[in-house]
């Protein structure tokens, strides 16, 4: 099982690497559904079969085709975008390893603490997840609707013409 | 089936902390070190992602499924997010005709 861990573990950093090296967009976007797929077998291993189930469906169903949808409707080649100065991806990459040097040297002194309930494989489940959203957390997953109108609201607002603009 | 149910009790948590470091780093990189704002932006999602994992790893440790409702608010939010900030892109390109960051530099100074 532990070299389960460590193939998902090797499919999703290869991929994420891949996301941010290759240069076309469409080429990112499939990286980046390989990346959340192993994700999603991470989920499964970690005894969290609903999220993965919606992990796959929000994600790899629905957010990386609306990233699709927009490359293609942009029709945004490779050729458009130059690149940063080299400088500034080597900075980037240096930026990055230390910031995982400092996260590793930060946790390296931690300790771990006894759970607070026995280990059962079940918390995944829909039925377990479900009674503690509808049950602790009722507000926020209301609230949440809100939030969600709000960003639809927001979207078309964006999305419209600005006919202001044109007579300027 | 019974193998994969149990298989957290072997793999120890650390393990799982150093995979979201890692990838929570690659997306920062990933944030400096492209200018197209659509990489920018699947970057972002990478690291929402890392944040999701560990969550949810430390809620399998502890047998607690409250980790697990704060993951599934996380991805509300992205996908919250995710129309806002593409509707953002649409509208970039339509007004400069690019999807360049460096030429959103009215607010740098």
């Amino acid at each position: 099982m532990i070299f389960l861990f460590y193939l998902l573990s090797a499919i999703m950093v290869i991929s994420a690497l891949l996301v941010v090296f290759s240069k076309s967009p469409i080429n990112n976007v499939i990286y980046l559904i390989i990346c959340f797929i192993a994700m999603a077998g991470h989920y499964i291993l970690l005894n969290a079969q609903f999220l993965a189930v919606v992990h796959i469906i929000v994600y790899t169903g629905a957010i990386m085709v609306l990233f699709l949808f927009v490359i293609m409707l942009l029709n945004l080649n490779k050729a458009i975008i130059p690149q940063k100065s080299k400088i500034t991806r080597l900075m980037a990459v240096i930026t990055g390893g230390f910031f995982f040097l400092v996260l590793l040297a930060a946790t390296r002194q931690t300790f771990e603490i006894n759970p607070r309930y026995a280990f059962t494989s079940d918390i995944g489940l829909v039925s377990n997840v479900g009674k503690t959203l509808f049950h602790e957390f009722l507000l926020p997953f209301e609230i949440s609707s809100v939030l969600f109108l709000s960003a639809m609201v927001g979207a078309v607002m964006f999305g419209k013409k600005d006919h202001t603009r044109d007579e300027v | 089936m019974k193998d994969i149910t149990s298989a957290i009790q072997i793999i120890p948590l650390n393990n799982y902390i150093v995979l979201s470091m890692a990838l929570f780093s690659i997306g920062l990189m990933g944030v400096l070190f492209r200018r197209n704002i659509i990489a920018i932006l699947m970057c972002l999602e990478l690291m929402f992602n890392s944040a999701n994992l560990l969550l949810t790893a430390f809620s399998a440790y502890h047998s607690d499924p409250t980790g697990q409702v704060f993951v599934f608010f996380i991805m509300i939010v992205a996908a919250a997010e995710v129309a806002v900030g593409l509707s953002i892109v649409v509208m970039m390109k339509r007004n400069v005709e690019s999807v360049d960051i460096n030429l959103l530099n009215h607010l740098k100074w």
